[in-house]
């Protein structure tokens, strides 16, 4: 599903020894800085994704196989967010490693669990739906991240964060959906990393199920998320009136 | 605020104390009553921790009071608020008050404010105990007389030509048999309850788990452990092994706390030569349960029981340490040799 996380905090440096202070200071500007490149570097890959999407799709007139001109770099990316849980379980980011980490690992699951490992459905149009879903949604989260950091925090960005995925989540989870439903034929017929007894471990796993409970599972999740976006909004948007501004 | 603990203490015949008036916040109903003897009357007003509501106003309280008595039966006229429920604090975000603590003890003056917080719906330990262990009872028995609808009907109500498999059942029986019997006869438990939601969590776990466990051990396809009757019998060992330990330990720490009482106290090796693990570790009833299922794991050789046995041993590796670091907090004198639940590793 289309990850957004919740927008970052600065840590509180409490009260302490003097030294202590300037200590947790230095690394916190040390971390500062090393989320900034992250987060520049990150919106700057989405970004070359998007620009080869545009450019291919010019040039070729359709939208049929664009997959295979963003592969690596989508493989590469989106596998890089892995460093996001990383980065809330040692503490530098407020966010929580679980919340994280499922958002995170859905999206890892489906670019190679799911587009890679089943390569008949590369050639399939959902694929590119949840692709440009993801593109955008990341470049302006990523943004997001990096003005923040900065302090700096022009208005449109935080519209845009707020505002876009009203369209990319549904889009998204539809591209995603649509191709998991499409990888279940391949699946089974060929009992794509599926384990089945008698072995030695006593264990069996059946991927197409697995596949079909995960796509079971968007039913109750899907809605939560969303509505809880749409809350955020509400809260960091806030309505037209309290700003004072004329619709 | 010892002053006042030593007015009230001060005998009839001493003149009357000079009147010290108490840190009392700014905003009160009614000023505090100066006593005539040498009494002190306390109030206490109890708020809502989240919305700062008065809910109850206790005037006139005599000390020694049982207070929290008091305040239960004042919240009590709500009936859906039973004192199982209610957690009575000092501060909204605090801890809860227990029923021992003394009014004159705590840092209050004699306008004492309390903040109530609903705790949600309660259900007793026992109650949670009794049903999350006969659950997996149960479950592993339907699964191990292969009662229909499990697996195909040419194998309903067959048995398993292992005998490894008839092993695993009467070691997996034993085991939630010997939980049930220790909640009824030998736990001593310090709270009576825990919320409601816990028993859903907790049956899914185990329920889940056991099933899970149960399907593959006695499916017709199981295939029986690599070394055959040798490992069999070494996990077996291990198994009876820990059992034994385990109870050993729940008997130790039962006779450690008077029956109907919530002391703690630090537990120490007994005669038995089970507890002499308590030199080494603070849970050692987590550091048997670990061993029991990896007898189990050994003896069965099946994924699922292997990944039930890493989970609990996570779980009880968080309980270990969280009691570990309540008995240091607790007692100056607490044993430096031991680690929660491993020796010297964990």
């Amino acid at each position: 599903m289309a990850a957004s996380g919740a927008g970052t905090s600065r840590a509180v440096h409490g009260a302490g020894d003097a030294l202590q202070r300037r200590q947790r200071g230095a690394a916190g500007h040390l971390s500062t800085a090393y989320l900034l490149i992250y987060n520049v570097v990150m919106t700057a890959g989405w970004l070359v994704i998007a620009v080869v999407l545009v450019r291919e799709y010019l040039a070729k007139g359709t939208y049929h196989g664009l997959y295979y001109s963003i592969e690596k770099p989508l493989k590469f990316f989106q596998t890089g967010a892995v460093l996001e849980i990383l980065h809330c379980a040692v503490g530098i980011v407020p966010s929580s490693v679980v919340l994280t980490g499922f958002q995170v690992m859905s999206r890892v699951f489906l670019t190679w669990a799911v587009t890679h490992g089943v390569r008949e459905v590369q050639n399939e149009d959902s694929v590119l739906l949840f692709v440009v879903a993801w593109t955008v949604t990341e470049i302006v989260r990523y943004s997001f991240y990096t003005f923040s950091l900065l302090n700096h925090l022009p208005y449109f960005v935080k519209w845009a964060r707020y505002t876009f995925f009203i369209v990319l989540y549904p889009m998204g989870v539809t591209g995603e959906l649509l191709t998991i439903y499409a990888s279940l034929p391949h699946v089974q017929r060929t009992g794509l990393y599926s384990l089945t007894l008698p072995n030695k471990y006593n264990f069996s796993f059946d991927y197409h199920t697995f596949l079909i409970l995960t796509m079971v599972s968007y039913i109750p999740l899907f809605p939560q998320l969303y509505f809880h976006m749409l809350r955020q909004r509400r809260k960091i948007l806030g309505r037209p009136e309290q700003y004072g501004k004329v619709e | 605020m010892d002053a006042l603990a030593l007015e009230a203490a001060l005998p009839k015949r001493a003149a009357p104390p000079p009147v010290i008036l108490p840190p009392v916040p700014v905003k009160r109903p009614k000023p505090a009553k100066k006593a005539k003897k040498a009494v002190v009357f306390f109030e206490v007003e109890i708020l809502d921790a989240k919305t700062k509501d008065k809910l109850c106003f206790l005037d006139k309280v005599r000390p020694p009071p049982r207070v929290l008595t008091s305040c239960r039966l004042c919240l009590s006229t709500d009936p859906q608020w039973y004192p199982a429920r209610q957690s009575i604090r000092l501060d909204p975000k605090g801890k809860s008050l227990k029923d021992e603590d003394v009014l004159q003890q705590l840092p209050v003056g004699t306008t004492a404010t309390f903040y109530f917080r609903d705790l949600g719906a309660q259900i007793s330990w026992v109650t949670v105990f009794l049903t999350e262990y006969t659950g997996p009872l149960i479950i592993y028995l339907l699964f191990y007389f292969r009662v229909p609808f499990i697996y195909a009907p040419k194998y309903d109500f067959t048995t398993s030509k292992h005998w490894v498999v008839h092993l695993a059942c009467m070691c997996h029986s034993f085991h939630y048999v010997k939980r049930l019997l220790e909640t009824l006869f030998v736990h001593r438990f310090s709270h009576g309850t825990m919320p409601l939601r816990n028993i859903f969590k907790n049956c899914t776990y185990y329920w889940g788990f056991a099933a899970w466990m149960a399907y593959y051990i006695n499916h017709p396809l199981y295939t029986p452990p690599m070394y055959g009757e040798q490992q069999v019998t070494i996990a077996l060992m291990i198994f009876l092994f820990c059992q034994i330990g385990n109870f050993s330990i729940h008997i130790a720490l039962r006779n450690l706390r008077p029956p109907g009482s919530k002391t703690r106290k630090i537990p120490y090796p007994t005669k038995n030569p089970f507890t002499w693990v308590f030199l080494l570790v603070s849970c050692p009833n987590y550091t048997y349960e670990l061993g029991s299922w990896l007898g189990f794991t050994m003896m069965t050789q099946c994924l699922p029981v292997a990944f039930f046995t890493f989970v609990g041993f996570v779980q009880m590796t968080v309980w270990a340490k969280g009691k570990h670091r309540s008995y240091l907090k607790e007692f100056r004198d607490y044993p430096t040799l031991r680690s929660p639940i491993l020796p010297f590793i964990l």
